[in-house]
């Protein structure tokens, strides 16, 4: 029905579009570090040692963990199976609270010492009004 | 096979379609801020911050199916050597530049009250970029050629390298940690977002759809009249 050219041209798209795939799928795989925006604090704990460069540890704020002093703010990160205690001073994003996302941006103290220098909220995908949240928290 | 398209038939329509779009995209935009901004609950968390959701997501979405549309249609005219299509596509490419812009720029509005910045090097923004780039070099490759052979060539390129981008986007945010949040809509489960809060949605992507629709006919039909005026009867 179509003629040779089609065909040919049809072949050579579909040519490049598989090499394109193949190369950017190799290349986020060995860029997967780098593309990852945070760590969670398991994977922290699996690092083999501690690097003085910044980097961003993500997870939920642990309940009851805030503690607010004169001069710093202190709560525990955790991912249900790990934990880091986060110290930080400076202003905390609106949406900051326990039980919710959170990525702190700063320095390694040791594994389970973390010194933020930057602290942003990650909100959940969850949308309502507040009295259904209301009515969600009484069942 | 594509013979159908004769330009002044398709003309005849495209004419007189922009002002009915424009009427409709005013009635439905009248509706959908209304009910986003006015009528639609505020949320539990974000308080009166989640009305940005509704330019954002909308935005976002036209989007990346106008680059799709885009790249399906310029990957046909290439194989089927039509010149129609690749003219469907330059017209479609201007608004889905536009609402990559806007959702860029209200990501960053609603990044500053909620997360606490105004932008982060996270997988889903930074491919977010990379479409608007692709966007840009799309619509600067119909400018920079003046032979129209190499023009079809060069854009079908970019939109084929642009289209891997795309599923990217989609999935950055399960496949990678981000600090953009998941998707809240899905068709296989359960939506996370509240039914009050999904029909303001929808009608806003409606309007946002007629209003691609609108600027997609105008330029089209630009296109057209170029064609008439140059003697030509047959795409």
């Amino acid at each position: 029905m179509y003629g040779r050219k089609v065909k040919l041209r049809f072949l050579f798209i579909i040519l490049i579009l598989t090499s394109l795939i193949l190369t950017v799928f190799l290349v986020l795989k060995s860029l997967e570090e780098n593309v990852v925006y945070f760590q969670s604090p398991t994977e922290i704990k699996e690092l083999s040692e501690i690097g003085s460069q910044k980097i961003r540890v993500g997870g939920m704020v642990k309940k009851n963990s805030i503690s607010i002093t004169a001069e710093e703010l202190k709560f525990t990160i955790s991912d249900f199976k790990n934990e880091i205690i986060v110290t930080y001073s400076g202003a905390v994003p609106n949406l900051f609270e326990e039980e919710k996302g959170v990525v702190a941006e700063g320095y390694l103290k040791d594994k389970n010492l973390f010194l933020a220098t930057k602290i942003l909220a990650k909100h959940d995908e969850n949308y309502m009004p507040p009295e259904v949240k209301e009515a969600l928290e009484e069942k | 096979m594509f013979k159908i398209f004769e330009p002044n038939k398709i003309f005849q329509i495209t004419s007189r379609a922009p002002r009915y779009v424009l009427l409709l995209f005013i009635i439905v935009i009248s509706i959908g801020l209304s009910e986003a901004l006015i009528f639609s609950p505020e949320d539990y968390k974000q308080s009166h911050a989640v009305r940005i959701m509704y330019v954002h997501v909308p935005s976002a979405w036209i989007s990346l199916g106008i680059f799709s549309s885009i790249t399906a249609l310029s990957i046909c005219g290439y194989i089927f050597r039509n010149k129609n299509f690749f003219l469907i596509s330059k017209s479609l490419a201007p608004s889905g530049f536009i609402l990559n812009i806007i959702a860029l720029v209200t990501g960053a509005i609603w990044g500053k009250p909620t997360w606490g910045t105004w932008w982060v090097w996270d997988a889903r923004i930074t491919s977010m970029l990379i479409l608007a780039l692709f966007y840009a070099m799309y619509l600067i490759t119909w400018r920079i050629y003046e032979d129209q052979n190499k023009v079809f060539k060069v854009t079908t390129f970019i939109t084929v390298l642009g289209i891997i981008n795309v599923p990217i986007i989609k999935f950055s945010v399960d496949w990678w940690n981000t600090l953009h949040q998941p998707a809240s809509i899905n068709i296989l489960s359960k939506n996370a977002i509240h039914s009050s809060m999904l029909l303001p949605l929808i009608i806003m992507t409606a309007a946002f759809a007629l209003f691609s629709l609108l600027i997609f006919l105008m330029k089209y039909n630009t296109e057209l009249i170029k064609i008439k005026n140059k003697g030509l009867d047959r795409l």
